[in-house]
């Protein structure tokens, strides 16, 4: 009777224990992922080299280093003396402050683009998979159709029809990157639908679109973070294939996908640090979201555990 | 069968006709007009031009009489720029190379990414597996865009074994490149897709039986596996040829192979709507198409989906 007691005081006593929710098992499973804890670091290295370096950049993006020009290939080098830290590109323009330029709007095109997807294709598909029967039936066919459709050719037409500018890439790559996302809150959906709690929120009188904001897309979010992560990368991709071809962002403004186009055309000159830098962010920025991506994925989706 | 491709047919036909009539939308409510660049053109000379071009017409007259010539008599229309060629040559003198290193870089992205990852899968943990998943990692990287000018500095310009580009009536040296720069991010997927697919499969009970019983290894795998371990790959084949079609116009573009992405990017910044809008279409059914023949394949082979 009096052990009882002991140890009901000893319980009362002692800390309480605090609960493990499913967001501290999934960041512990996260940091113990070396190559995810890696790819963070160098996203956040270059998000800082992205928000920094125009404040450490010795030379302004658009101003010419008159003194290199006709000599780009022997004075535009990348040298600590003349301050051109990465070099000039073929115009004498400082590759530093231009690949800090396009760093900024690669980055900025990814996570706009992301984004919109999160919002978009998030609440499409909840409805879409929470209303089931015709509705899900017209609205994925919807999606079905948007997507086999080679959506590039539509959009370079978009960016040609209204003028090249940010916005029009922005509602381009918006318009499509959300595709995926619907269908995979879809699904999702569909199997948090038949659970007890929905059912419960559903005989209490909750209101649908209640249920949707409130109980599923809370749900969602996990598996929602996971590609949102893996799509700043594919949409970095599409912006950079755009500027690529010379149909994305207009001069002055500049991103990895032209400044790639520019030194791959200057390859042949010799001048190989004007292809070298901007490819070597867009390729550890790529790594970096797979890696935090894979890793995200690892600790936050319930199916691969 | 019959019925289930008749029922596909049926949802085709519509979503091309909506991806002709949005083109069609898209380019009339482009803001001036095809012959707006040249300079100095008098009024009447304009009007000239538009009234030969049909331009002149309402709304409904031009979109029906380029529906009618499109449905018809696969007209595409004259092109606004070159004078003397219309879409159709174009289409004509650009498709069969496109076509050629397309098909190529189908071939190697299916056979190589194939091979790769299901032996990657057969030999788990060791460093074919390694080997396998590191390369699928670096081609995710690897762009078509970022890996083309990567080829050509090493190959052209430092080993100078093959030609940066051109076409040369498709000569294999000139294949070469363009072939490696497309498929390779393709090969990759499917090598990561099949290999995830077949270490799945040999982990199932059947498998197990199989082995038990004392089945050749060879056997288990050619005859038992294979088949589902390919289907998630088979249903990627639609998107991988959404991407090639894509990645053509980057092709096309860096290697001056001559193919249609080239007259897309060039009417693009010419703003030769006519040929836009026939490429646009051209692709897009060919993409439907496509699709259409995944989705059969898929049904025929997958006994668990019923049409």
């Amino acid at each position: 009777m009096f052990a009882t007691k002991s140890i009901a005081d000893d319980l009362a006593g002692s800390p309480t224990i605090k609960g493990r929710s499913l967001w501290a098992d999934a960041r512990a499973r996260f940091f113990r992922n070396r190559a995810a804890v890696a790819g963070l670091i160098v996203l956040l290295a270059v998000g800082t080299f992205a928000i920094v370096g125009p404040f450490i950049a010795p030379w302004n993006n658009e101003d010419i280093d008159w003194t290199v020009l006709g000599n780009v290939a022997d004075g535009g080098r990348p040298s600590f003396e003349t301050g051109h830290w990465f070099g000039t590109d073929a115009l004498g323009r400082d590759l530093f402050a231009r690949t800090v330029q396009g760093t900024q709007i690669s980055l900025l095109v990814g996570i706009v683009g992301a984004l919109i997807s999160v919002v978009v294709g998030t609440l499409y598909g909840a409805i879409a998979g929470y209303f089931g029967g015709r509705i899900d039936n017209v609205m994925m066919r919807i999606v079905d159709i948007l997507m086999s459709i080679p959506y590039m050719f539509v959009l370079i037409l978009l960016l040609v029809v209204f003028g090249r500018s940010l916005l029009m890439l922005f509602v381009g790559i918006g318009l499509i990157s959300w595709l995926d996302m619907a269908r995979i809150a879809r699904g999702q959906t569909l199997t948090l639908k038949g659970k007890a709690f929905i059912e419960a929120a559903r005989a209490t009188g909750v209101r649908p679109f209640t249920i949707i904001l409130r109980h599923i897309i809370p749900n969602l979010l996990g598996v929602v973070i996971v590609y949102a992560t893996l799509l700043v990368p594919s949409m970095i991709i599409y912006e950079s294939f755009i500027s690529f071809l010379g149909l994305g962002v207009q001069e002055p403004l500049t991103s990895w996908g032209a400044l790639i186009n520019d030194g791959a055309a200057e390859m042949t000159n010799g001048t190989l640090w004007m292809l070298a830098w901007p490819l070597f962010f867009f390729v550890i920025t790529l790594f970096g979201f797979f890696f935090v991506g894979d890793g995200l994925r690892d600790a936050l989706d319930p199916k691969d555990r | 069968m019959f019925v289930y491709i008749l029922k596909r047919l049926l949802v085709a036909i519509p979503v091309l006709l909506i991806l002709i009539v949005f083109t069609f939308v898209l380019m009339y409510a482009a803001p001036g007009s095809p012959f707006a660049s040249e300079r100095g053109v008098p009024p009447a000379v304009l009007a000239n031009l538009q009234a030969q071009y049909g331009l002149d017409q309402p709304f409904h007259v031009q979109i029906w009489r380029y529906l009618v010539a499109l449905l018809t008599e696969f007209d595409f229309g004259p092109s606004f720029i070159y004078r003397d060629q219309d879409v159709n040559s174009l289409i004509a003198q650009g498709f069969p190379v496109t076509l050629t290193y397309g098909f190529w870089s189908f071939v190697v992205a299916v056979l190589v990414g194939g091979a790769l990852g299901i032996l990657a899968a057969v030999r788990h943990n060791t460093w074919l597996d390694y080997l396998a998943v590191g390369v699928s990692i670096g081609a995710q990287v690897l762009p078509n865009f970022v890996l083309a000018p990567i080829l050509v500095l090493t190959f052209t310009l430092w080993l100078g074994w093959l030609p940066g580009g051109g076409w040369q009536g498709g000569q294999w040296q000139f294949v070469v490149l363009p072939v490696i720069a497309l498929s390779t991010s393709f090969m990759a997927s499917i090598a990561r897709i099949s290999r995830a697919s077949m270490l799945e499969v040999l982990t199932s009970n059947y498998i197990r039986t199989a082995r038990a019983k004392g089945l050749p290894m060879r056997h288990v795998i050619f005859r038992h596996a294979l088949k589902p371990a390919l289907l998630p790959v088979i249903s990627y084949l639609g998107p991988a040829f959404v991407g090639m079609i894509t990645g053509s116009v980057v092709i096309d573009i860096y290697f001056s192979t001559g193919g249609i992405g080239q007259f897309f990017v060039a009417s693009a910044l010419n703003r030769d709507y006519g040929v836009m809008m026939g490429i646009t279409i051209l692709l897009g059914a060919l993409t439907i198409f496509f699709n259409l023949l995944v989705d059969v394949l898929y049904a025929w082979i997958d006994p668990k989906i019923r049409y």
